[in-house]
């Protein structure tokens, strides 16, 4: 198996080898999507299974084309029209899906820890499309080939992640990711949006993003999940755009190479103003098209090969 | 499993005759270089191709497009086996109506083949695909046969023909292997 890991639901999962040939082997996929004939019978007759018990647009389609792209057969499972109204619990139908053997789960649930019980009740690799607060491995994975592509390299680079820190996975992602190739991550945010524990996360952290803009190569927003957060974490909206969103002079404060990234979706006017996110220094829609390249070199490395067990 | 050296079959000076003589086959079969584009299969393919588009320049004063062809996401045995390193497939010209000579170093199996004609035609539809090889050495495992052949090198299955090309090998050769029934 060319990955060290037969499932990816942290980062942990992944060493500095594997997240460097994920990022190669995207590159050639990259080249693929840029075709006029966007598909390849690499994965012909694998079924992908897309287990998503929260709601998602750009994870959950960028999934399902990677798979088409594969000419794999990608299953959508949503919970809103499933046996889970009924009551089913996350095991048995994980166990459903295991009698019909497919070949590979993306799962995606509002409690941390779900994809490692599906892999306790499944034979199958399964991929974590983000759980609960806790991780969200393929868009780190997206970021870092979007920063790959953007700056020719990890090494080095100073990544300020700005705001939500504390119901972020992709933080909880992004932080361990960039440490593993070698690049600086910092946390920036209000106290009442940062873990309990900032320190243990591996990064440098900072309260004021002004002192910190001019020496950041990547700014990378989060969202304010208010959805997630048990009661406002701010006096306003109006607050938290003047002390920590990006706007046009705060992207003049930054070097003139510097970018600006945000994992969508995006609260416009809150962590970033309409004109910066439109900007051509904003690499937005640039994930968005990394994510279909980085997640169909995640299945091509994870099925293929002599796994499964019948192919060896 | 260890391999020993049992032959060279080809040295510098018989390849790059034989290079020579493909380009002017390549030439003489097309009635000239007008139509055609070259795509080379990673990665000793891409040397042959790129030096064969010289020659065809030297020949006829006409450059023809070189395109290189990865062909790991086409391969039938996927589930097997993933190949050690993937690159990216550049082909800068249009397929549509040309003819396209697919370039590789070793004709064996012919499935490399079979995976590099459903990569071109994922391009476009060429008027013509043709195949230029160095060596055929047989054990053909489905219809597909060379249009041009350096040179044709008889050979058993339990053996390994390998091209060495200056550009990765640092040197010429056309060398067979064998098993030095040492085991793993």
């Amino acid at each position: 198996m060319p990955l060290s890991s037969k499932h990816i639901m942290t980062m942990d999962d992944l060493n500095a080898e594997d997240i460097a040939l994920i990022l190669d082997t995207a590159e050639s996929f990259s080249e693929v999507n840029q075709r006029r004939i966007k598909k390849l019978p690499t994965l012909r007759g694998r079924t992908i299974v897309n287990l998503f018990f929260e709601p998602s647009t750009r994870t959950r389609m960028s999934f399902e084309i990677a798979s088409k792209r594969l000419s794999a057969d990608g299953v959508n499972f949503t919970a809103s029209s499933s046996a889970t109204v009924k009551g089913e619990t996350l095991r048995d139908t994980a166990k459903t899906l295991a009698a019909m053997a497919c070949d590979m789960v993306i799962v995606r649930h509002k409690y941390a820890g779900a994809p490692q019980m599906l892999a306790e009740v499944m034979d199958c690799p399964i991929v974590n499309g983000g759980d609960g607060v806790h991780q969200h491995p393929t868009q780190a994975l997206l970021d870092l080939y979007t920063m790959r592509q953007s700056f020719g390299k990890l090494e080095g680079l100073r990544v300020g992640i700005v705001g939500d820190i504390c119901h972020s996975r992709v933080a909880g992602s992004l932080v361990p990711a960039l440490n593993k190739v070698g690049a600086t991550p910092i946390i920036i945010g209000p106290p009442t949006l940062m873990p309990a524990r900032p320190d243990i996360l591996g990064a440098q952290v900072a309260y004021d993003l002004d002192e910190v803009l001019p020496t950041l190569d990547v700014t990378y927003l989060l969202r304010v999940q208010f959805e997630r957060a048990a009661r406002m974490p701010f006096p306003s909206n109006r607050e938290y755009a003047m002390l920590y969103g990006m706007n046009p002079a705060r992207l003049a404060a930054m070097p003139s190479h510097g970018i600006v990234m945000h994992p969508g979706p995006m609260n416009r006017g809150v962590e970033i103003s309409a004109d910066v996110a439109d900007s051509p220094r904003s690499m937005i829609l640039d994930q968005v098209e990394s994510g279909v390249a980085v997640r169909m070199a995640i299945m091509y490395l994870m099925l293929g090969g002599a796994d499964s067990g019948a192919a060896a | 499993m260890g391999y020993r050296v049992k032959a060279e079959v080809m040295d510098a000076e018989a390849i790059d005759r034989a290079l020579t003589r493909i380009a002017h086959e390549i030439l003489e079969a097309n009635k000239g270089a007008g139509t055609i584009a070259l795509a080379g299969i990673m990665t000793r393919g891409v040397d042959m191709a790129t030096r064969l588009a010289e020659r065809i320049e030297r020949i006829e004063g006409t450059t023809v497009p070189v395109g290189s062809l990865d062909i790991s996401f086409y391969r039938d045995d996927v589930a097997m086996r993933l190949s050690p390193e993937v690159h990216t497939t550049d082909i800068p010209y249009e397929v549509e109506g040309r003819t396209i000579v697919l370039v590789d170093d070793v004709l064996y199996t012919g499935r490399t083949i079979r995976a590099a004609m459903d990569a071109i035609m994922d391009f476009g539809r060429p008027s013509a695909i043709q195949l230029a090889v160095l060596v055929d050495r047989g054990h053909r495992e489905l219809p597909i046969r060379a249009d041009f052949v350096g040179k044709n090198v008889p050979t058993a299955r339990r053996e390994r023909v390998k091209v060495l090309l200056a550009e990765h090998d640092g040197r010429d050769a056309v060398i067979i292997l064998e098993d030095d029934g040492q085991g793993v």
